[in-house]
């Protein structure tokens, strides 16, 4: 057998273990060891890799060295409200990495011309440019695109949508100058000139993904990231056909399905098209109000509100976006396991859409160590929720507005939601009047059972912990 | 390589990829993004042949390195924050 084939082989093993790593990152006994299992397959890449013939490592040692510092420095320190920010600037590096790799054998191409290139290859300069341009292209907008939401995350850019007159027309036109470009460069035999379309290409692609984000708000974060991801995955995949390499391309591969998956449940959670949520520019304009309701909230002090909670025999915490803006989860956990004490059974509703990213709330009360046989799903929770004695709102907002399930001219019409309205009595914890992400007046805060806590919502909670302990 | 077997090899990826996933709880929905985004820096791959083999040149050896670094921390930094999340999904002893 030759020393390539036992190189191939090795990367056979490497899919293997991708494989089995991403299924058993499904399920949360076997997380764990599925992300090390997929971590081995990594390793075992990067070594085969480091075998190749005619391999010098002088550049290879300290891009490795000043790479793992980065980033496991990046993963140590980072606080776990950070996380999605992180995790967002992790998948860019991973784009801007498939496209500089598209780059450089561009660079290779130049270097040896396309007749020598292709014999090695084995295949035609159509194809090989053809790919070369698309591993840039998705690359370079997940790399841009990553880049702009980790600053809407991280709130050094405002979350709110931005849309302006003719956005549309110009993302239009942009994609039209993309795949222009792109065709010419494919089509083009002269080298010198195919450099050129190709940083043409480079630079509009990382102009494209700023301008797909854009007109994207906070609230539907979750699904961009997760778009973003997918894209990471296929731009690695690109980047295999490239170089032609099985392993790149069903790693990057298996990621680009993943991820669309995600996408996929996010918004159905949202109960919204793709298209709606990329380009509708959804929670930019603010909504009309007049639906007729102009009943008050109606406000209760944190001193009444522990006598409830005293009282309470179950009792359902609710967090949303909020909850991670105020830091309060520690807090929150603290409060549930004094009503626990109090004999009172505690459960925390989570909504598939909460937060900034998928799951970002289970993350948050992992830290907080809430123990996850207490994290109870959407459809979990809803058939019970008549018998709760009190749902705590915690910075959550359209997902528990019951106009989703009961106005049909309601914007989130459809949009499943946590029926924080049939428990016995609902606590909204809230800083202001603010509306929430879609701009909708929330029709829960006006109903018979619902109580407005206003304040910070960790100081809240706090209170509340001091009533209970006192 | 041939081509169509390249593309062979992608289409069942996809769909290996889409049974795997169908069905995920929602609180591992961001370990299973942030663990799917370590395994997308398998690029460093791509990265590593760029780096090392010689005949790209001297531009072709730097943008080689530059996709090593960012490939490297993706691969890196991806990893450690999964496991640094997932060790703290615990179940509490009652």
């Amino acid at each position: 057998m030759s020393f390539d084939s036992i190189i191939n082989l090795a990367y056979v093993i490497s899919a293997i273990l991708f494989v089995f790593g991403i299924k058993m990152l499904g399920s949360a006994e076997t997380a764990r060891r599925g992300n090390m299992i997929s971590g081995v397959g990594m390793l075992i890449a990067v070594v085969v890799t480091l075998l190749n013939k005619g391999m010098s490592y002088d550049w290879i040692v300290s891009g490795l060295i000043v790479g793992t510092l980065v980033g496991g420095i990046a993963a140590r320190v980072v606080k776990m409200t950070s996380m999605p920010e992180l995790v967002a600037l992790f998948n860019g590096f991973g784009g801007l990495a498939s496209l500089l790799v598209a780059w450089a054998e561009l660079e290779k191409v130049r270097g040896i011309g396309w007749q020598a290139y292709s014999i090695e290859m084995g295949t035609s300069s159509y194809f090989s440019s053809f790919v070369i341009y698309l591993a840039m292209l998705i690359g370079g907008i997940t790399f841009t695109g990553s880049l702009y939401a980790y600053g809407k995350l991280s709130g050094r850019l405002s979350g709110q949508a931005k849309v302006f007159p003719g956005q549309k027309g110009i993302n239009a036109l942009m994609l039209i100058a993309v795949l222009v470009v792109g065709v010419l460069f494919a089509w083009n035999g002269d080298l010198g000139t195919a450099n050129k379309l190709f940083l043409s290409g480079v630079v509009l692609a990382l102009i494209f993904g700023v301008m797909g984000v854009m007109p994207i708000g906070g609230g539907d974060m979750p699904v961009v990231i997760s778009l973003l991801n997918s894209f990471s995955g296929l731009a690695a995949s690109a980047a295999g056909f490239v170089i032609a390499n099985n392993v790149l391309i069903v790693a990057g591969c298996l990621v680009g399905a993943s991820g669309l998956i995600l996408t996929a449940i996010m918004c159905k959670a949202m109960n919204r098209s793709l298209g709606h949520v990329l380009f509708s520019g959804f929670g930019a304009t603010s909504q009309s109000e007049g639906d007729g309701d102009d009943r008050e909230p109606k406000s209760m002090s944190v001193q009444d509100a522990y006598y409830v909670l005293e009282a309470a025999s179950s009792v359902v915490f609710i967090p949303g976006y909020g909850m991670a803006v105020a830091q309060a989860q520690h807090a929150v956990k603290e409060l549930g396991e004094l009503l626990e004490e109090n004999g009172a059974d505690v459960n925390f509703a989570i909504h598939p859409v909460a937060g900034r990213m998928p799951g970002h709330m289970n993350v948050l009360l992992a830290e907080a160590d809430v123990s996850y046989d207490q994290l109870v799903e959407m459809d979990n929770i809803n058939p019970v929720m008549p018998t709760v004695d009190v749902a705590v709102v915690i910075g959550a907002n359209d997902v528990v507005n019951p106009a989703a399930s009961q106005d049909e001219s309601s914007p989130i019409y459809g949009m499943p939601i946590i029926e924080a309205h049939n428990a016995k009595t609902v606590f909204i914890l809230k800083r202001g009047q603010g509306k929430g992400f879609s701009g909708l007046v929330n029709k829960l805060f006006v109903m018979d059972n619902s109580r407005m806590i206003y304040g910070d919502a960790k100081a809240t909670i706090s209170e509340l912990v001091n009533e209970l302990k006192g | 390589m041939d081509l169509v077997l390249l593309f062979f090899i992608f289409v069942l990826a996809a769909f290996l990829g889409l049974e795997l996933i169908s069905k995920v709880p929602s609180q591992l929905h961001t370990p299973l993004m942030s663990g799917s985004n370590a395994i997308s820096g398998i690029t460093i791959v791509g990265a590593l042949v760029a780096t090392g083999v010689n005949e790209t040149g001297t531009v072709g050896m730097v943008l080689g390195f530059l996709a090593l670094v960012f490939a490297t921390v993706n691969v890196v930094g991806g990893y450690m924050v999964t496991d640094r999340m997932l060790q703290m999904f615990k179940k509490k002893d009652k």
